[in-house]
């Protein structure tokens, strides 16, 4: 980030040090459960009630021991399956019905953008009962399909990605055109580079949205090899009670991969929230 | 801007594609055509089937008696009028307003302060944004379970331990009526802070220096300047922010789901969402139509706090 906007009201006060230094107290509390979370899956079930944030002996035996039950290993890899394969959906299918309704003049494009967009009205808690519904009677009911087929397309993606279609200049599309390159061609190796700020951010948020969910796939799964993580985890820390080492060793495989990724690709994800924010 | 560049490419290539040949066009056209439906194809199909098809059974479903296992029989609104007679509910619509007449402006209030400062600091900026967003990239199934250690008694939980520290005597939180919902509200701000943060730095940053700059030359001082131009140039982001955070707090569920699992919703229902009614309705007693009459409930509130926000905006206008 440049220092050039708030520059000019920010050399004023003289309390900048007290500023900082409040934030920053601030922003530890705010990561401290997750501080405590690392911290606790490091140590064994005797140190536990010792508050230090350094264990005094470290030891991985608490993600051996999880990791080495399975579960956890299927859970993670459902989660990833299922977050990843609805990923590649929404940045094709969004981007394409995006591109779509951006470029193309025809009839019933303004009313099929505005059906799209009413969905967005419509909370996933009122369509999981016929949802659930239609999946027992289809036996998609516990399956990988039963867990993704709610999100494969969404209209804020399709709205978001409309948006950026409509800033990618015409001439470009006709030049294509001119050059010989059918449709499908023209949207996937003309257009779509044109947007790939936008595509990361809608990846980031499909991505984060999956690997997060809980209401959903508590639901439609039954038989534990098909939980996803976040609810593996909660049946999980249900079974272990009070073996809190254990339950922060979970949590913490849970949360790692996101964290990963934020450290890796902090400027595109934070970027990515402020363009879905403002323009959603 | 788009009219501009085309007449300029068509300027420049003499002799282009469409112009020239009328005989061509008609069929072209319909080949485009034939791509556009092409593209649409699956969408439509999965919007139709996958979210229009379901929202009306919901409503139909809403006025039915249907079990699972008998067939669905129409008992007109029978489930409504069963609802609102219903006292849990009403105790469940309560607490799910305590959660947004309270969690939204408190969050929003803490947001807009971290990020009006932070929008300030240059040092270690990047850093200090970090530790406000990670928060919200995390799961809240999992860090429910964070939260509850923390809110154990002592000597096991974290806050209480700190607590006794400073000499103040060991709370309940999550084992009391009292605190039990607010205890789960923290946890739902503190999840949701970091995304507030950043629209609202966003907001900030989107306000022109040259305001602040005639504002100085006025001699308005810094309170002055932050009421009169930074927020009310701020509204719309601010709005955003109250129907975003208002809808989630109003659809919360994975936190009350995991703080309380021994008995969901409690202690004796003192956290209870309505979402975490609908769940336990649906799936706990398998009363479907019951539970969908519950979620276009839900669906009706959360219309109106929408539709209150477009109504807002357009005031503005």
């Amino acid at each position: 980030m440049t220092d050039t906007p708030a520059l000019s009201h920010a050399n004023i006060r003289p309390g900048r040090i007290i500023t900082w230094t409040l934030l920053f107290i601030g922003g530890l509390i705010m990561i401290s459960p997750l501080l405590f979370m690392f911290s606790t899956s490091l140590k064994t079930a005797d140190q536990v009630y010792d508050l230090r944030l350094i264990p005094a002996a470290p030891t991985l035996a608490n993600y051996i021991s999880v990791l080495a039950d399975g579960r956890f290993m299927r859970w993670f890899l459902n989660s990833m399956f299922v977050a990843v394969t609805v990923t590649i959906s929404n940045c094709f299918f969004d981007s394409l019905v995006g591109y779509t309704l951006a470029k193309f003049e025809f009839r019933g494009r303004y009313f099929i953008f505005i059906a799209i967009l009413s969905t967005l009205m419509i909370p996933t808690e009122m369509l999981v009962i016929p949802w659930y519904l239609m999946s027992s009677q289809l036996g998609w009911l516990d399956s990988y399909w039963g867990i993704m087929f709610p999100g494969m397309m969404t209209a804020f993606g399709t709205f978001l990605m409309k948006q950026f279609f409509e800033t990618v200049p015409n001439d470009f599309i006709e030049a294509a055109r001119v050059d010989g390159l059918n449709e499908f061609q023209i949207w996937w190796k003309v257009a779509m580079p044109l947007v790939t700020p936008a595509l990361s951010a809608l990846a980031i948020f499909t991505f984060l949205g999956n690997w997060t969910a809980f209401f959903w796939p508590l639901i439609v799964t039954t038989s534990k090899e098909l939980y996803t993580l976040p609810v593996g985890l909660s049946s999980f820390a249900v079974e272990q009670s009070i073996q809190w080492e254990m339950i922060m060793t979970g949590a913490a495989i849970a949360t790692l991969p996101t964290l990963i990724v934020f450290l890796v690709l902090q400027r595109y994800i934070v970027r990515g929230v402020m363009l879905a924010g403002l323009k959603g | 801007m788009g009219t501009d560049n085309l007449q300029g490419a068509a300027s420049g290539r003499p002799g282009g594609t469409a112009a020239t040949m009328p005989a061509d066009r008609f069929s072209m056209r319909t080949r485009r055509l034939l791509w556009v439906w092409g593209f649409l194809a699956i969408p439509i199909l999965f919007y139709a089937i996958i979210r229009f098809y379901p929202t009306f059974q919901a409503f139909y479903l809403s006025m039915t008696n249907w079990d699972l296992v008998r067939p669905a029989k129409f008992v007109g609104f029978a489930n409504y009028i069963k609802l609102f007679k219903d006292p849990q509910f009403w105790k469940v619509f309560r607490n799910t307003f305590t959660y947004l007449i309270i969690g939204t402006p408190l969050s929003l209030v803490i947001a807009f302060t971290v990020a009006f400062f932070l929008d300030r600091v240059r040092f270690m900026h990047n850093f200090i944004r970090a530790l406000y967003f990670l928060p919200y990239l995390t799961t809240a199934a999992a860090m429910a379970w964070v939260w509850r250690w923390f809110y154990q008694p002592p000597p096991i939980g974290v806050i209480n331990d700190v607590l006794a520290i400073v000499g103040i005597p060991q709370q309940p939180f999550i084992r009391s009526t009292d605190q039990a919902l607010f205890s789960v509200m923290v946890t739902a701000i503190w999840a949701g802070l970091g995304f507030q943060v950043i629209i609202f730095m966003a907001g900030l940053r989107a306000i022109p220096t040259t305001f602040y700059e005639a504002a100085r030359i006025d001699g308005l001082g810094e309170w002055a300047i932050l009421r009169k131009i930074t927020l009310p140039l701020l509204k719309p982001t601010t709005v955003f922010l109250v129907v975003f955070s208002s809808i989630a707090f109003l659809r919360i569920f994975d936190q009350v789901y995991n703080m309380t699992t021994n008995d969901p919703g409690g202690p004796l229902g003192s956290t209870k969402p309505l979402v975490l009614m609908i769940y336990q309705t649906a799936f706990g007693s398998y009363a479907m139509g019951y539970a969908a009459a519950q979620t276009v409930v839900l669906f009706t509130i959360l219309l109106i706090v929408s539709l209150l926000q477009l109504w807002i905006l357009r005031e503005k206008k």
